[in-house]
């Protein structure tokens, strides 16, 4: 009893700090407002996202376009918004997945050490080294091209690098005291790992999850590109930037508004993800 | 220590097996074979073909042939490139990739160091702001668009450097290995300001400082030996990504590095050069966690002292 | 901190500025007379009688020549080899005579039994050489090359002696010579290739520039993986006099964004095909390099017609009607390309469809409505299945537009990493396909034998008894006029019957440095590098 009273209160502590940092709030805030226009994007968009004007073609951004048209005189505005809807979820499912797996991977395997450690960490390498585009185009094959395809996908590669980055803070935390104590209380190993261990290692954890998240955006092109994912006219940020790559010189804008929103969001979630690596440790009270 | 790296190498020949059989069965799984193209090819043809690359065999013979010569060292002939030899690709393509690689990690540890260890000593101020955004902002760019951007404006604009090529003029390596390098800079300043501030709100920091130690001492002695922890733990994956991640970079420029190749014998289903590939690969990332491994030990007395113990 | 970082900056400006010569390698190449193109892909290999590809061919123009050449600028049969030859009233045997000063890159000479051995090596099944169709005009090489018969001396080409070469075809093969400078059909050095394998080896190490021999203008210089292939002129060709480059580098550049970058910053002389985007503003602002002109390829759509609804001729005829195919190649391509109504591109020779696929909506939607699905009610939803690739995306994407509006029905599309692309066609799996056909040789035979019930690259399940009598009719026929009217007539029926829908003609879209002359374009993006030379362009300013 005592300890989930003491578990809220400190719950409730982090709130407290979070709300007095102001970037983190605003970073908060911008997610927020990302995430409902996404939501709402069917009901509020100005345009349809895939009917063409063909006669318009590449136009720079007017009062009817507000970011501008692409070459089939399609909104760009409207695609960016139907863009987040894809690219939003997958940055956020995918990362959960890559975070769930590769949090719990990393630190049984740094706090079991031994066989066990071994035994994980080789696994890692094993899938580290298949050739990913072979393993993504049999995977599509097999399954066929699913959202949910997309998201395990994603998942599976980018939680190996999570998992060895969590053992290795793990390997130096679990001689500190209070590992030395929980253990000497007689706490079980899974207690440990999740009640002592992943807490500590939620620093290094926030920051690499906030990099994740924009990298798996952009990743979602190149799987849409070996035929897993979105299929056109259906767009997303990272196919917008890929191809607005191309023209870059033509028509910057459909480069520049793409890569804007994404920086955007990058930026809300760095501030989000200290704001909350602050908020959580539990040694920042005193600051 | 010695015990720890020979059990690790015991380790990677069960790794490496692994990675073979899973692969060598992937890839004849995976749709489409090497020889589908626009043009079809004459049955006649395409059977002459299969004979000429122990594709006619059945699936279990052809894995123990491979296996067999591959004990030979001899990872056999491309299917697509017909007069090379895996060997020869390898031996061609991976000195590029590994000096593109060394520059790019090169850039991404000064500058990802400096900008972490900068921005952590006064967080939430102005410096920590501005390296950390700019970090930010090589993140959001990724190589396919921060490599033409920088051709545009040094090489087009300015011309100050060439637009492509390796090894042709004294500068022409410039842009690529920052391209490469600069997503690593980011993901390595964001770590190390993590890390560092970690290291500076522990209790032995604090009675350094009381000890009255001095901030200079404090600092790139004991705060940033933790701060490196955690980017040693990236740097294995972060070198084995560069390696493989260098695909992107080494056709915007025209580089003629490994990464180019292993992209190609997917999309061309060339089985010998994918598994070849992948094996040489698998040895890497085995070679690079490994050391990543040590530094991690190095940097860490405590865990020294476990694992003298231990094995 | 900052004014440190300044310093730093500018010092590496400086170092920057000192190793940087001004002069491109395009103003250095104009010097020595070196040729620098991009070229596309990394070769899979150069050896003549196994290479399919375009880039490699760029580069055997260069290193091997055949019995007879064309003239890049007319595409019209000039000697090569062979000085002169003579072709029997019947058309079934020619007689080829050899210059006496034809030699190979290592000084030896150039006789009819090395054209007989090379023709025999090209045609052994175990070398796998997928043109080997090229030769099945000649008495008994299709049953030699498929292993029916295993004496070569059975199949109808001999030396008569050391310079005359007698070829005997088992029917008609009115373009013969146009086949004869094809690379499948191109000598290759006897000795080099039996010391490093048996004639049947595929990949030996031949072709490597130090083992390297060839008997064209240019020979093996170095070939560096994914970097460059460097060719240099060849002192014992028989025409060296005319040959005026020193050297010819081809770089493999897989994206033409970086080719165009590479352009325009003075590394390269020629590149072949310019970004869509791109191709407006050197349009516009630099016409004088820039060359666009047609080329021998159609794209085109494949129905399944296996596959119901697009069973049915209506269904299909219906779709094939209703696109503008002229919207497409204006909005989209936007390469100068010319909208295709027939498959066969018109062509010089005056081969021209007689027919022409109707564009007509109204048409398009009654023919719908017979079919049974009135207003697209209940029609199954299509997709549309291609590569991934941003050209192809973007005309799928009009396309299905198109058909939404006119027909109201809604298609998917699907793209797929290019060998599934394959072998998703390979075993019918699919609606509606993506393709293009470009000609091997200038003939109409060449495209209108893919949709013959038994070709391999017909993919479409479309089968019609009266177009394979047609066209067995036009094999058996020697007149061309007579040959035209049946390939019309055969050609007629395809674009009745609709199981392709054919999109557009292709265009080269090229930049090429003012520098460069003598360098001619055509519809077969056949290259010629004889008589290509560099002249300094002497301008005060290469720039604006």
């Amino acid at each position: 009893m005592e300890q989930i009273e003491k578990g809220t209160s400190l719950t409730q502590d982090a709130f407290r700090r979070l709300r007095k940092n102001r970037m983190a709030m605003a970073g908060l805030g911008i997610l927020v407002c990302l995430v409902i226009v996404a939501l709402l994007t069917p009901f509020i968009a100005p345009y349809s996202y895939e009917a063409q004007n063909l006669d318009l073609g590449a136009s720079p951004p007017s009062a009817a376009h507000w970011l501008g048209t692409d070459i089939f005189g399609r909104d760009q505005l409207t695609r960016i918004m139907y863009g987040s809807r894809i690219s939003l979820m997958v940055g956020f499912i995918a990362t959960a997945v890559a975070l769930i797996i590769g949090v719990l991977w990393g630190a049984t395997a740094g706090y079991l050490g031994g066989r066990t450690d071994a035994l994980m960490m080789r696994t890692v390498d094993v899938l580290y080294a298949l050739p990913f585009t072979i393993f993504i185009i049999l995977l599509t094959v097999i399954f066929g091209s699913s959202m949910l395809l997309l998201f395990l996908a994603i998942g599976a590669v980018e939680w190996l690098t999570m998992a060895r980055i969590v053992r290795g803070q793990v390997l130096s935390l679990k001689q500190q005291e209070f590992v030395e104590a929980a253990i000497a209380l007689g706490l079980s190993p899974w207690k440990i790992i999740v009640r002592h261990l992943i807490p500590n290692t939620l620093g290094p954890v926030i920051v690499y999850t906030t990099l994740t998240i924009p990298s798996v955006i952009l990743l979602e092109s190149f799987l849409s590109f070996l035929g897993l994912g979105i299929q056109p006219p259906e767009s997303s940020w990272g196919s917008l930037i890929s191809d607005g790559v191309e023209s870059m010189e033509e028509y910057p804008w459909l480069l520049i508004f793409p890569a804007l929103t994404l920086s955007i969001t990058l930026f809300a979630l760095n501030f989000l993800g200290d704001g909350l690596r602050d908020a959580l440790d539990p040694r920042a009270s005193g600051d | 220590m010695w015990l720890f790296i020979l059990k690790r190498i015991a380790q990677a020949i069960p790794v490496m097996l692994i990675v073979i059989t899973v692969t060598f069965f992937m890839v004849r799984a995976a749709p489409g074979g090497p020889f589908d193209d626009e043009r079809d090819v004459p049955p006649e043809v395409l059977k002459n073909l299969n004979a000429r690359y122990n594709l006619d065999a059945s699936v279990w013979q052809q894995y123990t042939d491979y296996l067999l010569n591959l004990m030979h060292g001899d990872f056999g002939p491309s299917f697509k490139y017909t007069n090379r030899t895996i060997n020869e690709m390898i031996g061609f393509g991976f000195p590029v990739t590994l000096e593109l690689s060394f520059y790019a990690m090169l850039f991404a540890m000064c500058v990802g160091l400096l900008a972490g260890v900068v921005s952590a000593l006064k967080p939430n101020t102005w410096q920590d702001y501005i390296p950390m955004s700019t970090a930010m902002l090589g993140i959001c760019l990724p190589s396919f668009v921060l490599g033409p951007l920088l051709i545009l404006v040094f090489g087009i604009w300015l011309e100050y450097l060439p637009v492509s090529g390796w090894g042709y003029t004294a500068t022409d390596k410039i842009l690529p290995s920052i391209t490469l390098g600069s997503t690593y800079a980011a993901y390595i300043a964001r770590i190390s300001r993590g890390g560092m501030l970690d290291v500076l709100s522990q209790d032995y920091i604090r009675t350094a400082r009381a000890k009255g130690l001095s901030s200079f001492r404090i600092v790139w002695v004991h705060a940033l030996r933790g701060a490196l922890t955690p980017v040693v733990s990236f740097l294995g994956p972060a070198m084995a990504g560069l390696l493989a991640g260098s695909f992107v970079v080494e056709s915007i420029f025209q580089i003629p590095g490994l990464g180019r190749y292993y992209i190609q014998a997917a999309f061309n289903r060339d089985y010998t050069m994918i598994l070849g590939f992948t094996i040489f690969y698998a040895g890497l990332i085995v070679g690079f966690n490994l050391i990543a491994d040590i530094l991690l030990v190095w940097l860490n007395p405590r865990l020294r002292h476990q694992l003298a113990s231990n094995t | 901190m900052a004014k440190k970082l300044t310093c730093w900056l500018l010092l590496a400006g400086a170092l920057v500025g000192c190793f940087h010569d001004n002069r491109t390698a395009v103003e250095l190449g104009n010097e020595r007379q070196i040729l620098h193109i991009g070229n596309g892909s990394e070769p899979s290999d150069i050896d003549p009688h196994i290479t399919t590809g375009v880039p490699e061919n760029h580069i055997q123009l260069a290193l091997f020549e055949g019995l007879v050449s064309k003239s890049s600028a007319t595409l019209e049969i000039v000697p090569g080899v062979a000085e002169s030859w003579e072709v029997a009233e019947d058309g079934l045997s020619y007689v080829f005579h050899l210059r006496k000063d034809a030699r190979w890159s290592n000084g030896d000479s150039l006789v009819a039994d090395d054209f007989v051995w090379s023709w025999y090596r090209a045609l052994l099944p175990s070398l796998g050489n997928q043109y080997a169709y090229a030769f099945y005009g000649i008495k008994n090489a299709e049953r030699f090359n498929k292993g029916e018969i295993s004496d070569f001396s059975l199949v109808g080409v001999k030396a008569s002696d050391q310079y005359t070469l007698t070829v005997e075809l088992s029917r008609p093969v009115p373009y013969f010579l146009e086949l004869l400078d094809h690379h499948s059909m191109d000598p290759v050095h006897r000795t080099t290739i039996e010391r490093f394998g048996a004639p049947g080896d595929r990949g030996t190490a031949w072709t490597k520039p130090e083992n390297f021999v060839g008997n064209g203008p240019f020979m093996m210089k170095e070939w560096v993986p994914n970097k460059v292939v460097a060719v240099e002129k060849n002192p014992y060709y028989w025409d060296a006099q005319s040959v005026k480059l020193q050297e010819i580098h081809f770089y493999p550049i897989d994206k033409s964004t970086t080719e165009e970058r590479m352009f325009r910053a003075g590394q390269l002389h020629i590149i072949r095909q310019l970004p869509t985007d791109k191709i407006e503003t050197y349009k516009t602002q630099y016409p004088d390099v820039y060359r666009f002109y047609p080329n021998f390829t159609t794209y085109f759509y494949r129905f399944n017609t296996r596959r119901p609804p697009l069973n049915d001729q209506r269904v299909r005829q219906a779709l094939a009607y209703a696109i503008d195919r002229q919207q497409i190649v204006e909005r989209v391509t936007r390469g100068g390309q010319a909208p295709a109504k027939s498959f066969v591109p018109p062509m010089q020779t005056g081969y021209r469809s007689s027919t022409a696929m109707p564009e007509d909506v109204e048409l398009a939607r009654r023919l719908l409505a017979e079919a049974g699905y009135p207003d697209g009610k209940n029609f199954p939803p299509l997709t549309i299945l291609y590569n991934t690739d941003e050209d192809h995306q973007k005309i799928a994407l009009v396309i299905q537009q198109m058909w939404k509006k006119a027909l109201n029905i809604q298609v998917k599309l699907e793209n797929q990493e290019w060998k599934v692309f394959f072998a998703s066609q390979r075993t019918g799996n699919y609606d509606i396909v993506r393709g293009s056909w470009a000609g091997d040789f200038y003939d109409p035979q060449n495209f209108l034998d893919v949709f013959r019930a038994n070709n391999g690259n017909n993919r479409t399940g479309w089968a019609n008894a009266e177009y394979e009598a047609l066209m067995q009719e036009a094999e058996q026929t020697r007149e061309q006029s007579e040959r035209y009217a049946l390939f019309q007539r055969a050609e007629a029926i395809l674009l009745q019957e609709a199981p392709i829908l054919p999109i557009y003609t292709y265009t080269s879209n090229a930049l090429v440095a003012e520098s460069v002359k003598e360098w001619h374009n055509n519809i077969m993006d056949y290259w010629s590098y004889k008589h290509v030379y560099l002249e300094p362009v002497t301008r005060s300013s290469e720039r604006d």
